[in-house]
């Protein structure tokens, strides 16, 4: 019986979760919103996560009604992320791991989201689109990695889909992906933009580029919503094909899409449009799983705890920079 | 018209393959069939722009030398093109599983792409699907059987024929070049990730396949890509 406790941060959502043999007791989290027009920022956001892991790290406990005796082991997002909100969660995790004399764990942001999303979906063996503010790509799994076989080559959709909302001025509460959402519902008139697909790589800052040289012809011509609809059905159509791609190529019949963009509606029914035509299952969670969740962090630190995974004190740092495939996954086979 | 009941030979992502017999011929048609998650006017823009690419650097590549299925017919309104029929093929993917383990083979073939590659981009031809599946190994003469024979490889008997043209273009920049290289190396190490030297090998054979040079700012448009990957920072 493995119980873990997982301290999430690396961007504008704060997240501690805890796991007990892969039931879920407790899932806190609080988001820094930004105000219209505005991105988040390193240092305002380690700020945010400052004044509030205390209050989050209680109610988790709370929540669970765990206490730091029971737990086997602390984990933290060691990275990829923001430098500063990634080393408020580390240092919270330190101080806890000492304080409860128990092991600490970095975990890599991206493992954590693969393995939530497969432990609450049950998918097998997916394909699995991992697409965010931060990441946008294809993994599969294949001999103890999750290899990369596309990815972004430029920023990330979420990214895209932030900026543009950023240009529209449209408000970042509850996020701004969840506003184009809404937008692109009402929105009738489709405006072709540039599709780039490379092979399995995708591009969308030309996109970006592209709308954001003519916002204001395009507004003469087009309602807020008929742009957040033209954007999303052409950069999820991009991604549904680079994932189909990546299905053909690798044999697979199952998706499973993690992220934050992955709690879209639309792009969930589009995959499975594409999924229904070649007999395969699609795989997606809500925003309380697909979001940054201290839960994800737990969940994939209690799989490398079971498997004998350990880290050292000295290790326990942090990385902005740390890919899918640099870590080794040694809980399946 | 001297056209048989085309029969289904694959059924791809994008596109279904069949094979007939067109003009006495016996001829593979792609139909590049509507995609029902995208908007269809997104779809027919994709659709068109993609047999056109495909279209024109088949005959780009007539022009330089470079083998591929021979181009009969172009056929916009049923999202149809007609091309040669190569009966006896393997898949430089297929080889390197199957083959791969003896090195002389693996060098030949690596070299073989690298060659194949710089005449490309030397033409302006950027592919923008490098896969190891988009390459096919076939005999000089085409034999009536479907095997293949790794020995003819030896004996200098076999041509790489490139595939798949939808997502290229002609007239690239530097960048795109830098780009398709870029695709290429990553498809291959996820992929054939045993085989971690096959892409520098391909690299090698394509910095010297042309003495006259000039490759240089690709490489270096390339490393630069590649350095954007690799150390691009992934915020969650």
């Amino acid at each position: 019986m493995v119980i873990a406790i997982g301290f999430e941060g690396s961007a504008n959502k704060l997240g501690v979760g805890i796991v007990r043999d892969g039931q879920i007791v407790a899932n806190c989290r609080r988001t820094y919103i930004t105000p219209p027009g505005q991105g988040f920022l390193p240092r305002e956001t380690a700020e945010h996560h400052q004044q509030n892991i205390h209050a989050v790290l209680r109610e988790a406990l709370d929540q669970s009604g765990i206490t730091p005796d029971m737990i086997d082991v602390v984990c933290y997002t060691k990275g990829p992320g923001m430098g500063a909100p990634l080393m408020v969660c580390a240092i919270v995790a330190r101080t806890c791991a000492k304080l409860w004399k128990k092991p600490i764990l970095g975990v890599n942001h991206c493992i954590g989201h693969i393995e939530m999303g497969r432990l609450i979906t049950n998918a097998y063996n997916p394909t699995v689109l991992y697409v965010s503010g931060g990441n946008t790509q294809i993994i599969a799994y294949d001999r103890n990695k999750y290899r990369i076989f596309g990815e972004t080559i430029d920023i990330a959709v979420g990214n895209c889909l932030d900026r543009f909302a950023r240009v529209l001025k449209m408000s970042n509460e509850p996020s701004p992906g969840y506003n184009i959402e809404q937008a692109a519902k009402r929105g009738t008139k489709y405006f072709p933009l540039p599709y780039c697909v490379k092979g399995m790589d995708v591009s969308f800052s030309g996109i970006l580029s592209f709308m954001e040289d003519r916002i204001d012809d395009l507004l003469q011509k087009f309602t807020p919503d008929d742009l957040c609809y033209s954007l999303q059905e052409t950069v999820f159509a991009m991604l549904v094909e680079i994932t189909e791609r990546a299905m053909a190529h690798c044999g697979s019949d199952e998706v499973l899409i993690v992220g934050g963009v992955g709690c879209n509606v639309r792009l969930q029914e589009m995959m499975g449009v594409m999924c229904k035509e070649r007999d395969a299952r699609v795989f997606a969670t809500d925003e309380r799983f697909c979001i940054d969740n201290g839960v994800m962090i737990a969940w994939a630190g209690a799989l490398a705890h079971s498997s004998g995974t350990k880290m050292d004190f000295s290790e326990s740092t942090i990385t902005q920079r740390y890919r899918t495939d640099d870590v080794v996954i040694t809980w399946r086979d | 018209m001297d056209e048989s009941e085309p029969q289904l030979l694959k059924q791809g992502a994008e596109a279904r393959v069949y094979i007939c017999k067109y003009l006495g011929k016996q001829t593979i048609i792609k139909e590049r069939f509507q995609k029902k998650y995208r908007h269809p006017d997104l779809d027919i823009e994709i659709v068109k722009e993609r047999i056109r690419n495909e279209a024109r650097s088949i005959l780009r590549c007539k022009y330089a030398n470079i083998r591929t299925p021979a181009l009969y017919l172009v056929d916009f309104e049923r999202r149809k093109i007609y091309m040669e029929y190569l009966a006896t093929n393997i898949t430089v993917k297929d080889f390197v599983i199957k083959h791969g383990s003896a090195n002389e083979h693996f060098d030949t073939i690596a070299k073989m792409i690298g060659q194949t590659l710089r005449k490309l981009h030397d033409y302006n031809i950027v592919h923008g699907d490098l896969t190891s599946s988009n390459m096919l190994i076939i005999p000089k003469v085409q034999n009536d059987g479907d095997w293949f024979d790794p020995a003819w490889l030896a004996k200098g008997q076999v041509e790489l024929v490139m595939i798949d043209f939808g997502l290229s273009y002609i007239d690239a920049s530097v960048e795109d070049k830098g780009v398709d290289l870029y695709v290429l190396e990553r498809a291959l190490l996820s992929t054939h990730s045993n085989y971690e030297n096959l892409f520098e090998t391909i690299l090698e054979a394509y910095k010297t396949a042309n003495p006259k040079g000039g490759v240089e700012e690709t490489i270096s448009k390339f490393e630069e890509v590649r350095a954007r990957g690799r150390k691009r920072t992934m915020i969650g």
